[in-house]
């Protein structure tokens, strides 16, 4: 038997295993960070509305250097451009999408996950601010909430818990989460490992993870890493 | 109908008293009223509350977060009190921990709602964003239909800073792309709303009422963006100076 050299799955492979879920005409919203990587996805036939907090429905890839409109930008303040038949709307408006679920998918970044499906995204320890943007209103609005991230921290601590350590953003809503080590769906049960990364064993990804895993009967590798 | 011009934007803010709330629109550069603000620096009004997005920013000529370098702000409130990494700590976040500034943080979606309320006369109302978090501890909260949702307060302010892109002198206006955001918003919600403008401000009758996006009831003083150096404009290019 050979064994398969262990290999942790890059960003944008991460985002493009989310990406390639999404469903034909879903409207999408990306967090700030990694999740914008799954706007690179190549969406061939199927069409995917972007939507962005500040008020744009339809938009495309980001603009050129020396192309960009100074008036036109995402979420993450890059500049953009439009897709035909985008559309403006003002602040309240554009919220009124995102709680008021016309939202089909959003991935956000975490920096910890729940096997209940909460999750932590806006206040790290120490510190008495936080960034919330967003992403309360999103977890609580969209159909369905997705995370991408890391599955340890830098220091090696696990990033998929029983319960989160941080202030959580929003109680029992995430579904699915991508990390470096496997795709993830938070099931009445936990966390269901689907797919695991190449040359890792379900062992070797429980290890490095701190709530209990449920082995999908027809785990796989990880797609297209 | 009344004539809204002024000639500067000094003029502009120059009744605005120490104390005053101040709703400054803008959602990255587009929509930054980035000459109110620099007029307000020159001018030197203090201990003011400011309502905006994020109230840490200094990467713009003139921004809110000069306003807090200069110790003027005792209270901001926001969607962003810390930066997302801790490597860019600024001295917002190191005012806000020494309490020598209040940030009071919330959902975007909550912060933009208020300013609605506030502006339509609506008392109060039921959110489902920041439910079983520390920012709902201490919030009256109610089950309706078998959902939990927090009950969040309006938002109103002394004055609104934004900026469109086309106005009449009557100060109907009209914003480009994404320079909308919460700007009609915060123009509905404050007690006096000032506007700064990129473009023409054309005489009554100049402008299709279809293509009004913030009708000029809801504004006050609008004042014409002059060309560089002396009017400051919108990163990265500036196509119009």
């Amino acid at each position: 038997m050979t064994t398969t050299e262990k290999k942790r799955i890059d960003r944008q492979t991460m985002c493009n295993r989310l990406a390639m879920e999404f469903e034909d005409g879903w409207v999408a919203n990306l967090g700030v960070g990694m999740p914008t990587l799954c706007s690179n996805y190549e969406y061939a036939d199927k069409d995917i509305v972007f939507q962005s907090e500040n008020g744009l429905i339809g938009y495309g890839p980001l603009a050129a250097k020396g192309e960009e409109h100074p008036n036109l930008v995402n979420a993450g303040v890059q500049y953009v451009t439009m897709k035909p038949g985008a559309s403006i709307l003002h602040h309240a408006d554009s919220f009124t999408v995102i709680r008021g679920g016309y939202v089909d998918v959003t991935v956000l970044g975490a920096y910890e996950v729940a096997e209940n499906g909460d999750f932590a995204n806006w206040k790290t320890l120490g510190r008495k601010g936080g960034g919330i943007g967003g992403a309360m209103d999103l977890a609580v609005g969209a159909k369905r909430v997705w995370l991408a991230l890391e599955h340890t921290t830098r220091d090696g601590h696990p990033r998929l818990l029983n319960r989160c350590k941080l202030p959580v953003t929003a109680v029992n809503v995430v579904s699915r989460v991508v990390t470096d080590l496997g795709l993830f769906d938070i099931t009445p049960d936990g966390f269901l490992l689907r797919e695991i990364a190449p040359g890792f064993t379900p062992e070797e990804v429980q290890e490095l993870t701190e709530a209990k895993l449920t082995i999908s009967p027809d785990l796989k590798e990880f797609y297209g890493a | 109908m009344k004539n809204k011009v002024l000639s500067t934007f000094d003029e502009a803010v120059a009744d605005i008293p120490d104390g005053a709330s101040i709703m400054v629109g803008g959602f990255g550069p587009p929509g930054l009223p980035q000459n109110l603000l620099a007029a307000l620096i020159r001018q030197g009004a203090t201990d003011l509350t400011i309502i905006t997005n994020r109230g840490d920013q200094t990467n713009a000529k003139a921004n809110t977060g000069h306003l807090v370098e200069l110790r003027r702000v005792k209270k901001v409130c926001c969607a962003f009190s810390a930066s997302p990494h801790p490597s860019q700590r600024n001295l917002f976040e190191e005012l806000n921990e020494s309490g020598e500034l209040e940030a009071e943080l919330m959902p975007q979606g909550t912060l933009v709602e208020r300013m609605r309320a506030a502006a339509a006369g609506i008392g109060a109302f039921y959110t489902r964003a920041s439910v079983g978090t520390e920012l709902a501890e201490h919030k009256e909260t109610r089950v309706i239909d078998g959902k939990e949702y927090v009950l969040e307060y309006p938002l109103p302010a002394d004055y609104a800073f934004i900026r469109a892109h086309t106005s009449d002198t009557y100060g109907n206006l009209q914003y480009e792309l994404t320079q909308r955001n919460f700007n009609p918003i915060m123009a509905m919600a404050a007690k006096c709303t000032l506007v700064e403008i990129e473009g023409d401000i054309v005489e009554l009758g100049g402008m299709d009422p279809n293509q009004v996006h913030t009708p000029g009831i809801f504004v006050d003083r609008v004042v014409k963006i002059p060309p560089p150096p002396e009017g400051l404009w919108t990163l990265p290019s500036d196509r119009r100076a």
